[in-house]
């Protein structure tokens, strides 16, 4: 069973894999047809990852009535091979004899080698987004079929986006923080490409540059904080490693350092770990500050933004900090400020969303905002939070990738042009699209009983819970205080009553290798931790209310002005603007359905927060004790119901039915109206601050180079020739010099024997 | 002497490693008599390029056994830590010099390589028009000097071959260079000729104080100085006859010199002029040889204007094989016979090699020309390398961990390797557009990927391998190197992981401006022709290649990690024995067992399923 899970969970890459691959080597002879490949790769790759998904669910086993009683974590790992081994492999599946030499004490923290293997791992929250991604990238392929039809790069398309499949698989598959940054940095190779797909257009080549650039500045948090894991655990992988002699290597999200209470640091390594970590999540999930990189990366084909820059890559940060949540959990200072990011970006951004006309951007500062509302989830540091961000992301990626392909319809349909005051009225043109855009629009605005609205009900309730954590029952009382923290053991004992007790494997227990001295770091407090107080949080929750509010907003702005009034259509478009062809609206159709209803049915059945509970991740004790029994929050649904009333409603007053190219709401906001319109002027502020002084300082450095450094080596090589110079004037070719000089040199020769034989 | 000259065309590497060495030099005094009439330019770029496919093969049967079918003696076992295919022959026996050669996983894959790069430079010269016949006399030439180098296990048959290298190339670059060749190709002369009076002069107090009758006679067999091909009475004749010598008996050996070094009362370890230790001003002298090879900031100004005049084929060399001369030199000679000045001196090596690093990168940033702009990038990645050899972890918080360090060594030769394929990629991928439009100016070109989708995709595929994405061949060296920094010093680790943001930068910047956009901006436009074969068959491998590195480099670790360890091993006993007082581990390094606790392996586990339930 377990071998034969494995054989398919490296099926789910690698078909992919297959699929780019062939379709560079047979792209020009397929021609047309240059989608079969990839189409094929990613949909044998999307049926292998349902069926991983069930497999997995049945593992899980179903009806967990009681959230609040821990789960048995569910992991299968398949190493595939040893990618890079260095030194003294004593990580790694090393021989037996290699294994009996004790670890001196001390020796620990470095003491372990270089030693990485390709480990492919399946629990719960690596087969749910491995649907997403292998699902959500099928529909966007099927969609591409007809979007790309008469584009010169159609196969380099397809290659593209299998190869986008393939990397981001690997991304939630792997069981290894370097193949983790490895996937990290490939994911955005493969965005770049995409992004800078019509590179003819100078504007794409520069936003495919900005993307990659940005992302750099998130790797390099994420490779320091790979780093800083590899000096604290002394390994990298996610699991426990059982070696041939029985010995266990204990990875760092391994079922044994999830068990022990005091297994992870935290102080000030762990915190700056965990905010190194949220520094290649903002990079990776554009989340300020590094947020400026999306909304220029609709510059790439819609059907890419729609997968790449929409529903997948951009919650890989969601999913790293889910991955990490132990990590996270002991450091409440790093938590809160996860939060803050968040609850910030989702604010600005949906303020800017506001006033923007063009649709590919309305949607991209959304999904900027709504991945905010992923981080404000995450924040919390709960079970409930972490569930309702993956809960956010599942649906967001269904609602999200309907409203960019949407919009790449109406693109499709008007002859390229994207600018929502040159349309109007098109729902009388494109029925389809328009009726499944407004689903997608009432899922995004929260509208019940559509996805969004479950999924953002969750995220308010996590936060709630934090505000208000007196109002919660005292099941887990340690939520949004900071002083018990389950860090602190001072009172440890009864905490450590309620670890769950998992059976290890029968004569597995000979010897457990701990590569860390997690154990002896101080669990001091960091000034951060003071953040995570009540006030912080209920701050954090009316901040995410008004987001909701705002969100609402321009999502029927964006509707109305798109699809009410009356019938107008771009020139570009020319005399045959029409619906799209099925094989577009049919994905379309798809994602709708799920878009209205994954939301109500994933909440009634509370299927996947039970399931995703069983993430080895999320089974550490510091978050288990978090559970909340499973509730409807009656209260929170209201407010939230209500922020999105406003927000519709105000749209309604200024959009609907009006020509969209009259005057909009935003005069009457003034200065603010300029601000919002300009994005808050992050790039301009980026530009002054950190392109220009690197520029200059550049420019300095290649002077220095030139004038300084060179210059030095061009007069030393002047200095035997200004000598050659100097001494050739004695040779004037005067006798009478000649001999002066003779009798000089006899003079100073007699001299100084003289003056050497002295008595 | 007295030690029994043993027939050395009985040792089995003897033809082998010879051939290889001396078959383009052999091929160029051929090509230099009349036997190939004049005008027939085409037959000497035949029998060139047939010359290096040959020393290529040769070398492949050599290194690679298991694709001739292993076991032929003379051949190199991968895995195996020891200095193998010994060669060992007196020279000139008044002075001890001796031609001796050897290969271990240091200098295998680098002759690997040198031979592999030296293929594809030859196919890349066709377009040479020019005084066709010294080129191709010159270039062989070259490559004889270049592997010589990495073979030479004497200090003074190395220090041959490094001039022997010196001279080809100033003429390669002055002939056959760009508009200011001649002020390039002298300035190369006369940085690279300053390095080499130091190192002479280092050879040269090394040798003096240098005395093989304190070595043990396990000591003077292993560092070759008495060949373990002796049996019996011969042996022992020839041990005895080193011990009984009334006078100090010097040696070039280098093994030899790094077992003196090495050993608890090193003769270099005595106190010089200046207050400084003799070890410390050999150290010093070779260091500043060597890094103007790297090249290091701030030795390093001779490399952009060499790579900017020198033909495509020549940077190729220059920045493939040239370079990597300097990296090792540093860890070939400078750590083992010095080791008391490498420890000393750790700091000054990390810091040049981080300061290299940032430096390049800026300077790259700023370049106009696009053959500089990859030079600049040169000086940055060679700053891996640096730092990779310099992190002495043993002595960060006084924790005898060899493993950083062995991380580190090992990031910095993969680094090299690496820095090799994809620095002589890009030197190429600049040449192929040269070639055709006869500019370098960034501004001046835009929209090749239109012109030319088949070259532009080989090209940006190297151009990332160079810019150090994960799955090609640049990552690994520059996370390893990182990785081992981190224990000697944070502040260097940051800066170098700070460093691929730049680098990221001028690289991303550079394919904006040439590949990407709508149209060609720059003269010529016309002759934006698709890429020949020939120009496919030097591309391709190279991509390949960056490719395999990335994705399995546990092929390349698997020669270099084994003596790679051994050596910091050795190297981290004998700082511990320093700083600890126990004089018992230290000297070590000539003992060169096997049993070096080197934690090897290569196991590819085939779907091995663990993990939890």
């Amino acid at each position: 069973m377990q071998s034969s899970a494995a054989n398919l969970l490296v099926l789910v890459p690698l078909l992919p894999l297959v699929g780019a691959v062939c379709t560079v080597l047979l792209g020009r002879r397929l021609g047309p047809r240059a989608h079969l490949p990839a189409v094929a790769g990613i949909g044998a790759a999307a049926v292998v990852a349902l069926l991983l998904l069930l497999g997995t669910a049945n593992q899980v086993g179903g009806g967990h009535a009681d959230p609040t009683h821990p789960v048995e974590p569910v992991e299968m790992i398949s190493t595939l091979w040893q990618w890079a081994t260095v030194g003294d492999s004593r990580s790694g599946d090393l021989p037996a004899a290699e294994v009996g030499v004790p670890l001196a004490p001390g020796s620990a923290v470095t003491g372990g080698a270089f030693s990485i293997p390709i480990a492919l791992r399946l629990d719960p929250l690596t087969a749910t987004l491995l649907t997403i991604i292998t699902g959500v990238g099928l529909l966007v392929a099927i969609y591409s079929i007809g979007y790309m039809h008469d584009d010169p790069g159609y196969p380099r398309f397809f290659a593209l986006v299998a190869m986008f499949v393939f990397s981001m698989s690997m991304l939630v598959a792997a069981s290894n923080f370097l193949l983790v940054y490895v996937f990290w940095e490939a994911v955005g190779a493969c965005s770049y490409l995409l992004i800078g797909f019509w590179y003819t257009k100078p504007e794409a080549a520069r936003a495919a540059k900005k993307a990659f650039l940005v992302n750099r500045v998130g790797d390099f948090g994420l490779a320091l904080a790979t780093f800083l894991l590899w000096m604290t655990y002394g390994t990298l992988n996610f699991h426990d490693t059982h070696l041939a002699d029985g010995t266990i290597v204990e990875g760092i999200l391994g079922e044994f350092r999830l068990a022990d209470e005091v297994g992870y640091v935290g102080g000030a390594v762990g915190t700056a770990i965990c905010l190194l970590m949220l520094l290649a999540a903002c990079g990776k999930s554009a989340q300020m500050p590094l947020h400026v990189w999306l909304p220029d990366a609709m510059e790439g084909p819609t059907p890419a933004s729609a997968l790449i820059h929409a529903a997948t890559m951009v919650t890989a940060g969601i999913y790293l900090i889910t991955r990490s949540a132990p990590l996270f959990v002991g450091c409440p200072g790093a938590l809160t400020m996860v939060s803050i990011v968040g609850a910030t970006t989702a604010l600005v951004a949906a303020l800017i969303a506001t006033v923007q006309n063009d649709l590919k951007r309305v949607l991209a500062y959304s999904t900027i905002s709504q991945l905010g509302y992923m981080f404000v989830a995450l924040g919390t540091g709960t079970m409930l939070g972490f569930t309702a961000a993956i809960f956010h992301l599942v649906t967001h990626a269904f609602f999200k990738a309907l409203l960019f392909l949407g919009a790449g319809s109406v693109m499709h349909a008007m002859g390229g042009v994207i600018d929502m005051r040159r349309f109007g009225g098109l729902r009388h043109v494109m029925p389809i699209t328009a009726a499944t855009f407004l689903v997608g629009a009432c899922a995004l605005a929260g509208v019940a009983p559509f996805a969004g609205f479950f999924s953002k009900d969750e995220i308010l309730a996590a936060l709630h819970a934090k505000a208000h954590p007196e109002a919660h029952g005292s099941d887990h009382a340690e939520a949004g205080s900071a002083g018990e923290r389950p860090r602190d053991l001072a009172g440890g004992v009864g905490l450590v009553a309620s670890v769950p007790v998992r059976p290890f494997r029968p004569g597995s227990m000979i010897t457990r290798v701990s590569l860390s001295d997690a154990h002896d770091v101080s669990h001091e407090k960091v000034g951060l931790d003071a953040l995570d107080h009540p006030s912080t949080w209920r701050l954090l929750f009316w901040m995410s209310l008004l987001t909701a509010g705002l969100t609402a907003f321009y999502t029927f702005r964006a509707v109305f002005m798109t699809f009410t009034g009356p019938v107008r259509v771009p020139k570009e478009a020319g005399h045959h603007a029409h619906e799209s062809p099925s094989v577009m609206t049919m994905p379309l159709l798809v994602l709708a359905v799920l878009s209205a209803f994954s939301g109500v049915v994933l909440f009634a059945t509370n299927a996947l927060s039970g399931f995703l509970s069983a993430t080895p991740s999320l089974t550490a004790p510091a978050v288990v004790r978090t559970a909340v029994p499973h509730v409807f929050h009656w209260e929170i649904a209201i407010q939230g119901t209500l922020a999105a009333a406003i927000g519709i409603a105000v749209a309604a007053i200024g959009h609907l039915g009006r020509r969209s190219d009259s005057p909009q709401l935003e005069r009457y906001l003034g200065p603010l109206g300029t601000l919002f319109a300009n994005k808050f002027y992050f790039d301009q502020i980026y530009a002054a601050l950190i392109v220009k002084p690197l520029e200059a300082l550049s420019l300095v450095t290649a002077f220095f180079d030139r004038a300084i450094v060179d210059g030095t080596v061009d007069a030393i090589g002047q200095v035997p020739l200004a000598w050659g110079s100097a001494i050739r004037r004695m040779q004037s070719g005067l006798v009478q010099r000649y001999a002066l000089a003779g009798v000089v040199g006899v003079l100073a020769i007699v001299l100084a024997l003289a003056w050497q034989l002295r008595p | 002497m007295g030690i029994a000259p043993t027939l050395a065309v009985t040792q089995p590497a003897f033809w082998p490693l010879t051939l290889i060495l001396f078959l383009p030099a052999i091929v160029a005094g051929i090509l230099a008599l009349p036997i190939i009439p004049r005008g027939k330019d085409d037959s000497v770029r035949w029998v060139g390029l047939a010359t290096t496919i040959a020393v290529f093969i040769l070398s492949l049967w050599m290194a690679v056994p298991a694709i001739f079918g292993a076991g032929s003696p003379g051949q190199f076992t991968v895995g195996d830590a020891g200095m193998q295919a010994v060669v060992k022959q007196p020279w000139i026996p008044a002075f001890n010099i001796e031609y001796l050669l050897g290969v271990d996983g240091i200098s295998m894959p680098l002759v690997l390589l040198t031979t592999f790069l030296s293929v594809l430079a030859a196919a890349a010269s066709w377009p040479i028009e020019k005084h066709v016949r010294p080129y191709w006399i010159l270039f062989l030439l070259l490559e004889t000097g270049m592997i010589g180098v990495f073979v030479s296990l004497d200090f003074f048959l190395f220090y041959v071959f490094w001039e022997v290298m010196l001279l080809p190339m100033y003429f390669l670059i002055g002939i056959w260079g760009g508009p200011r060749r001649e002020y390039a190709a002298i300035k190369f002369f006369l940085y690279t000729l300053a390095g080499s009076v130091l190192m002479l002069l280092a050879i040269l107090m090394l040798y003096f104080a240098s005395d093989i009758r304190s070595l043990s006679d396990d000591q003077l067999l292993a560092t070759h100085v008495v060949s373990p091909a002796l049996e019996g009475a011969d042996r022992a004749a020839a041990l005895t006859a080193v011990h009984s010598h009334p006078k100090p008996v010097h040696t070039f050996n280098l093994l030899a010199l790094a077992a003196i070094g090495q050993s608890p009362a090193s003769p270099f370890a005595a106190t010089s002029f200046w207050g400084m230790t003799l070890e410390s001003w050999a150290f010093l002298l070779l260091l500043i040889g060597f890094i103007i090879k790297v090249p290091v900031v701030p030795v390093h100004t001779w490399l952009p204007d060499a790579h900017v005049e020198a033909p495509t084929p020549i940077s190729m060399i220059l920045a493939g094989v040239l370079l990597k001369l300097g990296g090792y030199g540093i860890l070939r000679i400078c750590y083992p016979i010095c080791p008391g000045a490498g420890l000393s001196f750790a700091w000054l090596v990390c810091g040049l090699g981080v300061v290299s690093m940032v430096y390049g990168a800026f300077a790259a940033l700023a370049q106009k020309d696009f053959k500089r702009m990859v030079a600049y990038s040169s000086v940055s990645h060679m700053g891996y390398v640096m730092l990779g050899l310099g992190v002495w972890s043993a002595v960060a918080g006084h924790e005898y961990q060899w493993d950083a360090w062995a991380q580190g060594v090992n990031g910095a030769m993969f680094q090299m390797l690496a820095h090799g394929i994809s620095s002589a990629g890009m030197f190429f991928m600049v040449g192929v557009l040269y070639d055709r439009v006869h500019h370098r100016n960034l501004e001046e070109f835009g929209g090749i990927f239109n012109r030319m989708p088949l070259y532009a995709s080989l090209a940006v595929a190297i151009f990332f391998a160079g810019l150090g994405l994960p799955g090609l061949c640049g990552f690994i060296g520059e996370v390893l190197v990182t990785l081992s920094s981190w224990n000697y010093s944070r502040l260097l680790a940051v800066c170098s992981a700070f460093t691929v943001i730049l680098t990221a930068a001028y690289i991303l910047w550079a394919i904006q401006r040439v590949y990407l956009g709508a149209e060609y901006k720059g003269p010529h436009g016309d002759h934006l022709t698709p890429m020949t074969r020939r120009e496919l068959a030097i591309a391709v491998p190279l991509v390949v290649l960056a490719i395999v590195f990335g994705v399995a480099p546990q092929l390349i670790f698997n020669y270099i990690t084994p003596t790679v360890n051994r050596q910091v091993e050795t190297l981290a006993e004998w700082t511990r024995s320093i700083h600890d007082g126990h004089p018992a581990a230290a000297g070590a390094a000539a003992a060169a067992t096997d049993d070096g606790a080197v934690g090897f392996q290569a196991a590819i586990d085939s779907f091995s399923v663990g993990g939890g339930r």
